[in-house]
């Protein structure tokens, strides 16, 4: 254990030792020109400027960017059209019929996503949370069954795509093994809901471990002493899990649904590899309809991405304020313990 | 008997089993199945060669069919076990006409049997075709694939460590005026996920010359909220003092920095190389965006090519997917302690 970290520390530290070396004469030399603040700047200057042109800058133009039209790929080379964009993917002339919106794969997108989020992130809380209080019983062999869990959570969504697809072929395995037990089988990934539910089941295998594994910290956290005392008032253990453990437990899960919710509105990859959007429009997210409009399509419409894209970033937001409310909360918390 | 199961079933402390103990049986049972099930049955299915891949129902161990050379026959002919009015053999057929076939005795070459192809089945036994795994490198660009993820990945995680590293160390060890401003704007950005920035992003990328270059798939990942986050708690743990000593030894800043608040910071650093490591390895909507041409695809992005081609061919497929996958095992395998202790301590992934 302790040779393979060290061999891969010294892989990964090698180069950066040598770089340190090489630099250390030329930036005394600028220090001693710029003062300390020439070096704040220099520390600085990478990472800031990276971050400025590749995630700060993106953002600023996406909003210009979502009020333009044209196929142009440059921002002064493309005409203002206000809030077309916007106006193009929101209307509809009837809306309680979505084939009668003006971009209904925006709203088809819309409703999946939402059908997904509520239903996906439902399932993914439970599941997580009955993982969470078993791997928490004081079980042997606890690295192992947390391993168990967690495993998938490493795995490419692609790689995770992939092998579901092959176990739900039309020939796969699990329909063998439906064959197997009497029954017909079943095209999984060619029907609306079985896909459907294919693509909720498949990023609740693969990002269970994550979410439980948050929450076990949450429960090894709680004091001990809490369930000895209900223990000898003689407790019923129902009345255990909802007085004692879901409410110190409460902190924990608001973070963990606020980032399930903020992971499901994106959902992409898995899903994407899995039944690529069908069949038909049956698993078109808003994420593969921001990417196809945007890239993919043969008429490329990249204003009206941005503005689609936009929509879905004021989703987040809202989210991610939520989350940073949520940690501050947590924080006074345990400032006042 | 029922006191073996009662052997089985006791519990420390001598209770009873309530329906708990039950599900949590139960719960874990299903779990192994479920969880390592699926990668287990990639790895068995990915030795199969086309015809067992295209069986159904499909058998549990890949297998290969077996040949005979036989005296008189240029090539390997193969073997069939076969059972009918004349009691059970083994044959080897010669070529098939209809439903019948024509076969001979290894043993005994001259003379041709007719046999019905419902009475033979072949005989096989367990053989693992690893020329699913030879060939994508050999005839496909997969070698080039994985030359371009490990590019990737290696030089992504490398930037990430230095740019995120000294940014954390100036806003963490200096005060300047719009520190906290830099401080803040980093954590707003924190959670905005590429997919709101793609279309923007991607015209910036082009502006500077980078579609198609495996450059553009590095850059805008390296600059991550998340490490320069994650460092600068941590460095605001290392107290001031040792710094201060350095600068009564003359130490330059630059020193400072990597001979002093690196080697401290060496734990958050080899959390953030880890997941580093896994992400790019894993990364896929941003480089199918920025690789269109095959020669700069990365894993992933060879991986969907070939999966959405007309003609799935599923043993290269399935035999890549496992390669695919042997680096995060590895990881997951050797430094799961360092995962598990990241995300259980700040939510990362």
């Amino acid at each position: 254990m302790t040779g393979v970290k060290g061999m891969l520390g010294a892989v990964v530290t090698a180069p950066l030792v040598a770089l340190a070396r090489v630099l250390e004469v030329p930036l005394r030399l600028w220090q001693r020109l710029t003062g300390q603040g020439g070096m704040v700047a220099f520390f600085l200057l990478p990472n800031m400027a990276i971050f400025t042109l590749f995630v700060l800058l993106p953002l600023v133009i996406n909003i210009a960017y979502s009020m333009t039209t044209g196929a142009a790929l440059f921002l002064p080379e493309r005409t203002y059209v206000g809030a077309a964009q916007y106006e193009r993917l929101l209307r509809c002339t009837d809306y309680t019929n979505l084939m009668t919106c003006q971009e209904d794969q925006f709203w088809i997108a819309l409703r999946n996503t939402g059908t997904f989020v509520v239903l996906q992130v439902t399932l993914l809380i439970v599941a997580a949370t009955i993982t969470a209080l078993i791997l928490n019983r004081a079980l042997r062999a606890l690295s192992f069954w947390r391993a168990v869990f967690f495993f998938p959570v490493l795995l490419s969504p692609v790689v995770v795509g992939l092998i579901w697809r092959w176990i739900l072929d039309r020939n796969g395995v699990l329909n063998a093994a439906l064959v197997g037990m009497g029954m017909d089988p079943v095209n999984w990934l060619l029907e609306r809901n079985y896909a459907f539910s294919a693509a909720i089941g498949v990023t609740i295998w693969a990002h269970l471990g994550f979410f439980a594994l948050i929450l076990l910290a949450g429960l090894q956290a709680i004091p001990r002493d809490l369930y000895e005392a209900a223990e000898m008032d003689g407790t019923k253990p129902a009345r255990v899990f909802w007085r004692i453990t879901l409410p110190l437990l409460m902190p924990n899960m608001l973070v963990v649904i606020v980032l399930a919710l903020i992971r499901a509105v994106q959902v992409f990859d898995e899903a994407y590899v899995l039944t690529g959007g069908g069949p038909g429009t049956a698993t078109l997210f808003l994420t593969q309809y921001i990417y196809e409009v945007g890239f993919a399509s043969l008429l490329k419409n990249p204003g009206l991405a941005a503005a689609a894209s936009i929509l879905m970033g004021g989703v987040l937001i809202v989210l991610t304020l939520l989350q940073l409310a949520l940690g501050k909360r947590n924080e006074r918390k345990g400032r006042l313990k | 008997m029922s006191r073996a199961l009662a052997f089985l079933t006791r519990r420390k402390g001598g209770d009873a089993w309530d329906w708990t103990d039950v599900f949590t049986f139960l719960w874990l049972g299903s779990a192994v199945f479920i969880m390592f099930g699926p990668a287990l049955w990639l790895v068995l299915s990915s030795f199969k060669s086309p015809a067992q891949l295209a069986e159904f129902p499909p058998t549990l161990l890949p297998y290969e069919a077996q040949t005979v050379v036989v005296e008189g026959f240029d090539r390997p002919l193969p073997l069939f076990s076969v059972t009918d009015e004349a009691g059970t053999r083994t044959l080897a057929e010669v070529r098939r006409v209809g439903t019948v076939a024509q076969m001979v005795d290894p043993e005994n070459p001259g003379e041709v049997q007719r046999v019905n192809i419902a009475n033979r089945t072949p005989v096989r036994e367990v053989g693992f075709s690893w020329g699913n795994y030879l060939d994508p490198f050999l005839r496909f660009d997969f070698l080039n694939y994985t030359k371009n993820s490990i590019f990737v990945t290696g030089v992504a995680t490398l930037i990430t460590l230095l740019t995120n590293s000294m940014a954390a160390f100036a806003l963490s060890k200096y005060e300047f005026r719009g520190r906290g401003f830099v401080v803040v704007l980093i954590i707003a950005t924190l959670m905005i996920p590429l997919s709101v920035i793609l279309v923007p992003l991607y015209s910036i990328v082009s502006g500077v010359g980078l579609i198609n270059s495996l450059w553009g798939v590095i850059l805008p990942t390296v600059a991550t909220p998340t490490g320069v986050f994650l460092l600068r708690q941590y460095m605001l743990t290392i107290p001031d003092e040792l710094l201060e000593a350095a600068r009564m030894d003359h130490a330059s800043e630059w020193q400072i920095y990597w001979r002093i608040v690196l080697p401290l910071t060496a734990p958050a650093l080899a959390v953030l190389a880890i997941f580093s490591v896994v992400w790019r390895w894993n990364d896929f909507l941003w480089p199918l965006i920025v690789l269109s041409r095959q020669e700069v695809y990365t894993l992933q992005v060879g991986l969907n090519a070939y999966a959405g081609e007309l003609n799935v061919q599923w043993h290269y497929l399935l035999a890549m997917t496992v390669i695919t996958m042997i680096p995060v095992v590895l990881v997951f395998i050797f430094l799961q302690r360092f995962i598990t202790a990241g995300i259980a301590g700040t939510g990362l992934k």
